[in-house]
């Protein structure tokens, strides 16, 4: 979609009008037709970082107002957003019926042609989420920080016994210890923070 | 001809339903466990987002993630040539019905299919062996992680340390493209193509089963220690959850090399297995070998 967009308004040629400060959602939903009126069966984000090359000229040319992705975009990228007011708000990966439920109505399909994953597709969102502001309209990028922060070669100097015996080292004994407490799911989808006891508290925060 | 009980391609149709629509039982577990660990903000809500959406998922019968993949099939035990047809036919079927999104195009043209097949759909492995029973398993793999595959042609003087080292690195450059909290599979040795082949495959394996190489079980805790102290997170926004697991296979492999494959799978690494005796179909998540 983004080729042709860009195609259309390099030639000087008419682009949808509702492109333009409209807030870009990177999906390739999965669309249901039922009597000529399209529904979304499910849709969450694709990789943003496949547009890095066209999305900083779609944001000067159409002032793209949000972008809701996945994975973040290139510094370029980043730096359009600052230029003309534009965030990254990053959606959870894979949550398509989720995100699919906040996408209320379709209005419509345009460029068909280019196939389902690749069309653009008209919605209304109402309460779609949850997303986190990834990129920001000053530059910040939380990608950024999470990669220049990165550990390579995290317990290289394992000294202790207790170091090592209190960290998990395969998800198998992450499953032993769940399978000696209380289901965590309910508290975790009302909202509320699990319960671990003082000690795991303490092994847990170590730098 | 083989006769087989049930018709190959209802049994396909069923897998591939029930592979998009249900996690796993170990997958799921692990995300629970990881819940329990996590105390970055941002990692516990992306975690939350995941766990419900599966469960919406699971209720309504539906895709838990849009892209439902290139459908991977694994046809072990015995069989007969009729059996690629009959798969093909069932992927026809279940991207109309359950819907599947229509994922194959020319790689060249990237005109769609429309239907999920084409010249090389859809992908199917083949492992004869004398068993009594025809067991297909699909592993329908989404790009985002797929992108992230990785091979290095390693030289057999970098041993255990390179083959670590390269690991590490292929998942955390990876960042929040292939959707962490993933499973990490590796091949260790084989042809390099053997290698790519034995990578995915890894991501078939439980994650509560325990690798009976006791050199690749501990590689594979090392592992999973080192990446989840990383920092990544879930959807590399930040947090103590980068992966819920690393499985390892190996082979033996040419003096001269040592190829080692990264396949990353998403958090919803999708499986299911079915294993056609005369008695019947019985279906599965967590079949590896």
């Amino acid at each position: 979609m983004h080729i042709r967009a860009i195609g259309l308004a390099r030639e000087g040629k008419e682009t949808p009008e509702d492109l333009d400060g409209a807030v870009l959602f990177h999906c390739g939903p999965i669309m249901k037709n039922r009597d000529g009126v399209w529904s979304v069966v499910a849709a969450g984000p694709t990789t943003s970082a496949r547009m890095n090359k066209l999305e900083a000229e779609m944001i000067e040319r159409f002032s793209i107002r949000a972008i809701v992705g996945k994975g973040g975009m290139s510094k370029e990228v980043g730096e359009a957003m600052k230029r003309c007011g534009c965030v990254y708000l990053a959606a959870t990966g894979g949550a398509a019926i989720s995100l699919a439920e906040g996408l209320a109505r379709c209005a419509g399909c345009e460029w068909e042609d280019l196939g389902m994953a690749e069309a653009m597709w008209r919605f209304q969102a109402h309460r779609l989420g949850p997303l986190i502001v990834a990129m920001d309209a000053d530059g910040n990028s939380l990608y950024e920080q999470v990669n220049s922060s990165l550990v390579r070669d995290r317990f290289q100097n394992l000294t202790s016994d207790r170091e090592v015996s209190s960290l998990p080292v395969r998800s198998v004994l992450l499953l032993e210890v769940v399978n000696h407490v209380d289901d965590p799911l309910p508290a975790l989808l009302k909202g509320e923070r699990y319960q671990h006891d003082d000690h795991d508290q303490q092994s847990r925060q170590e730098p | 001809m083989i006769k087989l009980p049930e018709p190959i391609d209802d049994v396909v149709v069923n897998l591939l339903r029930l592979a998009n629509t249900k996690l796993p039982y170990d997958i799921g577990w692990a995300l629970e466990a990881a819940a329990g660990w996590e105390t970055n903000d941002i990692a516990y809500t992306q975690l939350g987002a995941i766990m419900e959406n599966v469960k919406k998922a699971e209720h309504l019968g539906l895709p838990m993630c849009q892209d439902t993949g290139i459908p991977v099939f694994y046809v072990r035990g015995k069989f007969d040539s009729s059996v690629s047809d009959l798969i093909a036919k069932g992927v026809e079927r279940a991207t109309r019905d359950i819907p599947l999104r229509p994922n194959a195009v020319d790689p060249i043209t990237r005109e769609n299919t429309g239907n999920n097949l084409g010249p090389g759909m859809p992908v199917i492995h083949y492992i004869p062996t004398s068993d009594d029973f025809t067991e297909i398993t699909v592993l329908p793999k989404g790009a985002g992680s797929e992108n992230m595959t990785r091979l290095a042609m390693l030289n057999p003087a970098d041993g255990i340390e390179g083959i670590k080292r390269f690991v590490i690195d292929s998942v955390l450059d990876a960042g929040g493209r292939p959707c962490p909290p993933s499973i990490v599979g590796v091949g260790i040795g084989g042809t390099s193509d053997v290698c790519m082949s034995m990578a995915k495959e890894a991501l078939l394996v439980p994650l509560d089963e325990e690798n009976p190489d006791k050199t690749l079980a501990q590689m594979e805790e090392e592992l999973f220690m080192k990446l989840n102290g990383s920092g990544l997170g879930p959807m590399g926004l930040g947090g103590s959850t980068t992966v819920l697991g690393v499985r390892i296979k190996k082979a033996c492999c040419h003096t001269a090399s040592l190829p080692v494959a990264v396949n990353i799978g998403c958090w919803a690494t999708r499986r299911a297995s079915a294993r056609i005796t005369d008695e019947g179909v019985e279906y599965s998540q967590g079949v590896g070998f």
